[in-house]
């Protein structure tokens, strides 16, 4: 069993790797940002994996703590984004979700 | 254990090739979110070496807070153009800061593989005294009891740090708040995120601080994660940063050490050296300790990452 | 029993790897980014999803059942709202005159 999920573990680095690949090369950076989704289920599923396979403790937290920071990233892609994309410190359209004041 | 050796070989390949990436990449931009990549997959790296502690530590502040701060820095710094562009260095004396950085790493390498096998450890020493420190966890064990001094300076440092930001304003701004963090209070999905995520975040810091104590966690990776919770808030303008001269603010950044360092003193005399515990009370003065630094690390980490101060638009700032 | 579960365990993790490598393989051939995006944040949570729900009976403690379940249902709100988060930041720029309603804000562009 251990062997099992260690090599789904490996699997899952596999695609996230090419997910990776894919990503850097993107070009301009607006493709760049889907690391943080792709680092945040991918990145989670492959130390769950490996945490079960290896019996440390912890790993549960640390997984709790990677999808937090994760979307922390996405946050820090945006802002940096905001700033970048317009050149200066007025936040550019990039930003705006669909009208901003609707309720949801 | 094959299958342990192909995971290790791929996650090896995955950072060497993205720290390769990283090198070469033609934007500031781009190299910062290559190392935001880099430091959440480091995370897995320090889980095959079974340090889970210092892989909570690499994401919270590597990733997070670090990795916040270097795209703030990079997208000021003409974010689009590339490396050439801005003039950084000519190619002969980059090939040299290459050349010295490979010769780094090789010399790194070989000393690694040059330990002798087993490698020489204090490791058994801190087992064996692990029970007189009353944690469970020895990297608690030893930053909190063993070598507690270490832990007292690293947090006092903080304090300077903030001080050498906060000096980076100019005369008539002194007295606002920290103005660094950008304001995307008009995106819907930010603020619903900035809602959502940090009570979670609470809970996920208190779990890290109080289970610290027997398994992988502890103060810092706790405090991280309460700081990045709150530039959360702030970049979603749900919340304000305090201004730098609030008398409340101040009291909590020092609450923490103050704590820390009057514990320490009052061991001269209960325990019969400085940062000495009482065998009985070691455990409640080390959670002692870690909850008022959880507290006021988190302010630091916040405020670090907020930014020298801003005077308001058209106001006149009242100077202390 | 143990068996049944193990079994059970192998089915679930590896169609979860099998969602990955879907989500994967989107990120790949989609055209521009914002389908990649979608691509990624549906297959990829789904697969961690399924990846959680293998590695359930796997472990011992109720505790740890709790733990593992909160990761996912974490993973999945954050994973979520990023996502719309993203979209938003990486959208042309054309298209907030075709959703904003009314009199809309001015954008920034020309």
């Amino acid at each position: 069993m251990n062997e099992f999920l260690l090599a789904a573990a490996g699997f899952v680095l596999v695609t996230v790797a090419l997910g990776l690949i894919r990503i850097l090369r993107g070009p301009g950076d607006a493709d760049r940002i889907l690391a943080a989704q792709l680092l945040g289920t991918g990145g989670v599923a492959a130390m769950l994996l490996l945490g079960v396979a290896t019996g440390l403790p912890g790993v549960t937290d640390l997984a709790l703590l990677l999808a937090l920071l994760a979307a922390f990233a996405a946050v820090a892609f945006v802002a940096g984004s905001g700033r970048g994309a317009a050149g200066g410190e007025t936040p550019g359209v990039a930003e705006g979700g669909t009208g901003g004041e609707e309720p949801e | 254990m094959t299958s342990a050796l192909a995971v290790d070989a791929v996650l090896a390949l995955l950072i060497f090739g993205l720290a390769l990436w990283i090198t070469a990449a033609r934007t500031a931009y781009g190299a910062a979110l290559g190392f935001m990549a880099y430091g959440l997959l480091l995370a897995l790296v320090w889980v095959r070496l079974a340090a889970v502690d210092v892989a909570l530590t690499e994401v919270a502040l590597g990733a997070g807070l670090t990795g916040f701060l270097l795209l703030g820095a990079a997208a000021r710094l003409a974010p689009d153009a590339s490396f050439d562009a801005v003039g950084v260095s000519g190619k002969g004396s980059r090939f040299l800061i290459a050349l010295l950085c490979a010769a780094v790493a090789v010399g790194l390498a070989a000393v690694v593989l040059v330990l002798p096998d087993p490698a020489p450890t204090l490791a058994p020493l801190v087992h064996a005294n692990l029970a007189r420190t009353g944690v469970g966890n020895p990297v608690t064990g030893v930053l909190m009891a063993h070598r507690a001094v270490d832990t007292l300076l690293e947090t006092l440092v903080l304090i300077p740090a903030l001080i050498g930001i906060w000096s980076l304003s100019s005369d008539p701004d002194w007295g606002g708040r920290p103005g660094s963090l950008p304001d995307l209070s008009s995106n819907g999905p930010l603020t619903l995120l900035a809602q959502v995520l940090p009570p979670f975040g609470i809970l996920v810091a208190i779990h890290l601080v109080w289970v610290g104590a027997e398994d992988p966690g502890g103060k810092f990776q706790g405090a991280a994660v309460l700081a990045a919770m709150w530039v959360l808030v702030l970049v979603a303008g749900l919340g304000r940063a305090p201004r730098v001269t609030s008398q409340a603010s101040r009291l909590l950044l020092v609450l923490g050490p103050l704590v820390f360092v009057g514990i320490g003193i009052a061991g001269v005399w209960l325990a019969g050296a400085f940062l000495a515990y009482p065998e009985e009370w070691a455990k409640p003065l080390i959670l002692a300790i870690e909850a008022a630094l959880t507290l006021s690390v988190a302010l630091v980490l916040g405020l670090l990452l907020a930014g020298p101060p801003v005077a308001d638009g058209g106001g006149v700032e009242p100077r202390p | 029993m143990s068996l049944t579960l193990d079994l059970f365990t192998v089915a679930a993790v590896s169609l979860g790897a099998v969602f990955f490598l879907a989500g994967t393989l989107g990120l790949l051939r989609f055209p521009d980014t914002l389908s990649r995006l979608h691509a990624l944040t549906k297959a990829d949570n789904l697969g961690l999803g399924l990846v959680v729900l293998g590695l359930l009976p796997q472990v011992a403690s109720p505790l740890g059942w709790i733990g593992l379940i909160a990761v996912w249902l974490l993973a999945l709100l954050s994973g979520a709202t990023a996502g719309q988060l993203l979209a938003g930041a990486v959208r042309p720029p054309e298209w907030a005159r075709l959703t904003a309603p009314g009199p809309g804000k001015d954008t920034a562009d020309d």
